[in-house]
């Protein structure tokens, strides 16, 4: 299994994809360099997170633009699996590679901390996740996820909200400011329907705020983010 | 040339920092202000001198660049 990790100038959780893809996964994983036209032959692609050239303009605007973007957009079309984490999200949506922009966080603050999230869709990253709560941390300022009215209705009706932010049991917070225990708002920044995560509609485009790859082994504090992971290996094998 | 391009968030996009703005302008006791919003001027050099093919060129720049269509709206200026 071949994982191909993009950096781009600016990224910052490169290695952090790398490790779980490599290390932990156990993949043939490596990194393309965002000045490469040719992502080689893999079987999945990450979009990292990071602060691709320093978040000028908008959050993975001039990313959109990296000589390497034909290829991923070519690699998606031809049905490829691809995770965007925090600013791979929000450079997927720049592309247009999945609907929705990423704003200010609501309370304008940079969110660093570990959240629960509720898996909803089913698709390449999140085989058997649906209903299950996982932790993972969360380290943006831009992650309010927004859309229009009909593109929320779509990602409803059609079943990709891969992921939304939820308290320990997965209930959704009642209201945009529901707090738990400690003080700290379930939904961390305000988004619509408290969505963390998308797909595509082939279900295998995935991109979310969270951070899987940084909860990916039990010694970082969680391992709940692995079985993104898992789900990425069980699909390749099944599509195999 | 030069154009004056201005890059403003969609009226029903929510704009925090507008709204923290708006408050630190009422805590300094300006009462009147209503609503903030805060928005990008970019500033282009052009080398061309016909307004049309300019007019057009930027249209394309904040089409494909500048400006988000999801979250955001633009418009631009010359100045000769």
């Amino acid at each position: 299994m071949q994982i191909a990790v993009i950096q781009f100038p600016g990224s910052n959780a490169d290695w952090d994809a790398l490790h779980a893809a490599r290390d932990v996964l156990g993949a043939d994983a490596r990194y393309v360099f965002h000045k490469e036209t040719d992502l080689g032959s893999p079987d999945a692609v990450l979009v990292p997170g990071g602060f691709s050239y320093g978040d000028y303009l908008r959050p993975g605007a001039i990313a959109g633009y990296s000589p390497i973007v034909p290829a991923l957009r070519a690699f998606a079309k031809k049905g490829g699996p691809i995770l965007g984490i925090c600013n791979g999200f929000q450079i997927l949506t720049e592309l247009g590679l999945l609907p929705g922009a990423l704003t200010r966080n609501q309370h304008l603050r940079f969110e660093c901390r570990m959240v629960h999230l509720r898996g909803e869709a089913e698709g390449a990253f999140t085989h058997g996740l649906a209903g299950q709560v996982i932790r993972v941390p969360i380290a943006h300022a831009d992650g309010r996820y927004q859309c229009d009215a009909e593109t929320l209705k779509a990602l409803e009706g059609e079943g990709r909200v891969a992921f939304r932010y939820c308290d320990a049991q997965g209930n959704v917070p009642a209201s945009p400011d529901e707090v738990d225990a400690e003080g700290l708002r379930l939904n961390p920044n305000g988004s619509l329907a408290h969505i963390a995560g998308i797909y595509d509609a082939s279900g295998r485009v995935l991109g979310m705020m969270p951070h899987p790859e940084r909860a990916s082994e039990a010694l970082l504090g969680s391992a709940d983010g692995f079985t993104l992971f898992q789900s990425l290996a069980q699909h390749l094998e099944t599509a195999r | 040339m030069k154009a004056n391009v201005y890059v403003t968030l969609k009226q029903e996009v929510l704009d925090p920092q507008g709204d923290a703005v708006r408050r630190a302008l009422g805590a300094l006791g300006f009462d009147d202000v209503k609503r903030v919003r805060v928005g990008k001027l970019i500033e282009i050099d052009l080398e061309g001198a016909d307004e049309a093919a300019a007019k057009e060129e930027l249209a394309s720049m904040c089409e494909k660049l500048l400006a988000n269509p999801v979250i955001e709206d633009f418009r631009f200026e010359l100045e000769k």
